[in-house]
């Protein structure tokens, strides 16, 4: 049992980096892709069917780090303090500039927003870096070790590389390319490397830390009948929103 | 200040902020899901702009709602670690089922509904509206659950220095989850109702051009205002049964607790007894429009006032009569660590919830025109 709660935090998590991690890219290369307002537009609504249907991997990370393990729930988000706040500032900032954007007119309200959804896109990108390195030391390093800042940059150009690919492959013409479902795959799993790295680096630990059967049984037989609905309503949204003529719908809600 | 008292505060701030956007979203999401059924039956253009209309302040209140609620699922771990620590196994359970399940489904199902608009078969767009109320209400079922918990700690053992899980049937039919739960439903019903009614009220004193589209919706509000309040009233009074005992003996709780059943009863009475009897009559009287806008915030306010009342009435426990607020805290949080976060998050949640009842203004304040929500696609740009 615990190892099939392991199965499913590893694949939350991974899946967030491997589906988020465009989302992400795409709000880094906005200022660099996206030098006039239509194109940012054309970048914000190829990537839009997709950031409630990813982002919301994380929120099941959070749940699930509690639900499964409770007793590493207060020392993972404390011991990454400072981190976990940045970044949930950069969570709140790239949500509010995705949702508010074209919310009234005018270039410089919605530069101001394309702005935070970058800002938001770097803090997110980079802050993951940061915690997994801490995440991988026991949180005995400093937050501002090298290698962990690194490993933040590291994180970022993945994340940008993976958003390029998506583009690529949903919107030929944005990213100046065209790729395939496949490479949109390997960039993915390219992208979730270090975050199922770091959890499986910490396995034996987090084994040891798992709840007791009870709440596990509680949470298998409440939450995993769910599962094939969860996969569903995913598959449907990649099913609703695959390329092809018109994927990309100008205006879009985001 | 101390760190305890600053974490405190920083759970009050965020929570309201939370839950004013939160109680609209479970008012609005069937208002919006039974428009849409109406515009999928009877395929009447006034149908579909009322859902696209209702559906744009929905998705505008939405988007704080989620940000508000990031900020709180991750507040556990970092100022109440001793909560986890002590009881993780038990309280954990509640709120892994609103992430891994009810919100998971709720955030798919709600980008299928936005973005699906013309792309998703039509009877299908209109299923994800209502699985998108569905899991709204599970996330609200499983969030009070485990806020019942820390009221009442049924259904669980304390072993050695933490709590244990032993009947995860009493966790769910917890004396003081089963009438909360409805009330909250009661009073997210009422408050998006009294939306519907305030905004309309504003259009039609303004002699707007679209009479019929705010006379449906006014009427709409009057009606769901009214079962609305019912419920709220009736589970609220259900509540005292399940109440700890002592809990608002002489305490600071208790103002709130008398605001809200004031101005509440007060509210029913005029809804009741004053607007559904004369729901025929409303829209022609423009002399009580003004009155019906000064009423829209009072419900959001009656909200905030019951939550404090519930959580201050908790004081000083955490979890009732197991563990203190203090001992809940995680050690070694630093005033300088919480005043930082508090201000930051306090500062830019506040400015952003400004930003969103401005841009929900404006959208009433233009009326069902040139709505985002449904728009159609341009044709293609060729470069």
């Amino acid at each position: 049992m615990e190892l099939i709660w392991f199965a499913c935090f590893t694949l939350l998590l991974a899946g967030y980096f491997a589906l988020e991690g465009f989302d992400l890219g795409v709000g880094l290369l906005l200022p660099v892709l996206g030098r006039s307002v239509s194109g940012r537009d054309r970048m914000v609504a190829a990537m839009a069917p997709f950031v409630l249907a990813n982002e919301v991997w994380l929120v099941a990370v959070a749940g699930a780090l509690f639900g499964v393990y409770p007793s590493l729930e207060g020392e993972v988000l404390f011991g990454l303090y400072p981190v976990v706040v940045a970044m949930l500032l950069s969570w709140i900032l790239r949500d509010t500039g995705l949702w508010f954007r074209r919310r009234a007119e005018g270039s410089a309200w919605r530069g101001f927003w394309d702005l935070m959804i970058t800002v938001g896109s770097l803090g997110l990108s980079f802050g993951w870096g940061v915690a997994l390195y801490a995440a991988a030391t026991g949180f005995g390093s400093s937050l501002l070790n090298p290698v962990g800042l690194m490993l933040g940059v590291v994180v970022t150009l993945l994340f940008a590389f993976h958003g390029w690919t998506f583009l690529a492959w949903r919107s030929p013409g944005l990213a100046g390319a065209t790729r395939s479902g496949r490479a949109l795959a390997v960039s993915g799993a390219v992208a979730a490397l270090p975050a199922v790295g770091v959890l499986l680096g910490s396995m034996p630990y987090l084994l040891e830390h798992t709840a007791p059967a009870a709440t596990l049984n509680v949470l298998s037989v409440m939450a995993l009948p769910f599962a094939p609905i969860v996969v569903a309503a995913q598959v449907w949204v990649w099913r609703t929103f695959r390329p092809g003529k018109n994927a990309v719908r100008i205006p879009s809600f985001f | 200040m101390e760190a305890l008292e600053l974490a405190r505060l920083q759970f009050a701030v965020t929570g309201s902020l939370h839950f004013l956007f939160v109680v609209l979203t479970l008012g609005l999401a069937p208002l919006v899901a039974i428009m849409h059924t109406r515009w999928v039956r009877a395929g009447k253009p006034l149908h579909e702009r009322l859902t696209r209309f209702w559906g744009q302040i929905y998705v505008i209140n939405y988007a704080l709602g989620v940000v508000t609620g990031l900020v709180m699922e991750f507040q556990f771990g970092l100022s109440w670690g001793g909560l986890s620590h002590y009881a993780g196994d038990v309280f954990g359970a509640p709120l892994a089922m609103e992430t891994l399940v009810a919100f998971f489904l709720e955030s798919t199902f709600l980008g299928l509904w936005i973005f699906g608009w013309g792309r998703v078969p039509k009877r299908a767009h209109l299923a994800c509206i209502w699985l998108v109320t569905l899991t709204a209400y599970a996330s609200a079922f499983f969030i009070m659950a485990a806020n019942s918990f820390l009221q009442n700690p049924a259904g669980a053992l304390v072993r050695g220095d933490r709590m244990e899980l032993v009947d995860v049937g009493a966790l769910f039919t917890n004396k003081t989850l089963i009438f909360s739960f409805p009330h909250v439903i009661g009073a997210g019903l009422f408050t998006g109702a009294m939306v519907l009614v305030g905004a309309s009220a504003y259009q039609l004193r303004r002699r707007t051009s679209e009479v019929e589209f705010f006379t449906k919706s006014l009427r709409t509000g009057v009606t769901m205002a009214s079962i609305g309040i019912f419920l709220t009233l009736g589970f609220g009074y259900a509540q005292f049964a399940g109440l700890q005992e002592g809990k608002f003996e002489g305490d600071t709780a208790a103002v709130p607790l008398v605001i809200m059943l004031e101005a509440g009863q007060l509210l029913a009475l005029v809804v009741l007894f004053l607007m559904l009897p004369l729901i025929r009559f409303l829209p022609r009287w423009r002399w009580t429009h003004p009155l019906l806008m000064l009423m829209t915030p009072l419900p959001f306010v009656l909200a905030i006032m019951g939550w404090l009342a519930r959580e201050m009435g908790r004081q000083p426990w955490m979890i009732w009569e197991k563990l203190t607020v203090a001992d809940a805290m995680t050690p070694g949080l630093t005033p300088p660590m919480i005043m930082g976060s508090l201000v930051a998050f306090a500062a830019v949640l506040g400015l952003l919830a400004l930003v969103d009842y401005v841009l929900i203004a404006r959208v009433i304040r233009r009326g069902p025109r040139d709505l985002d929500l449904g728009a159609v696609p341009e044709p293609a740009l060729t470069y």
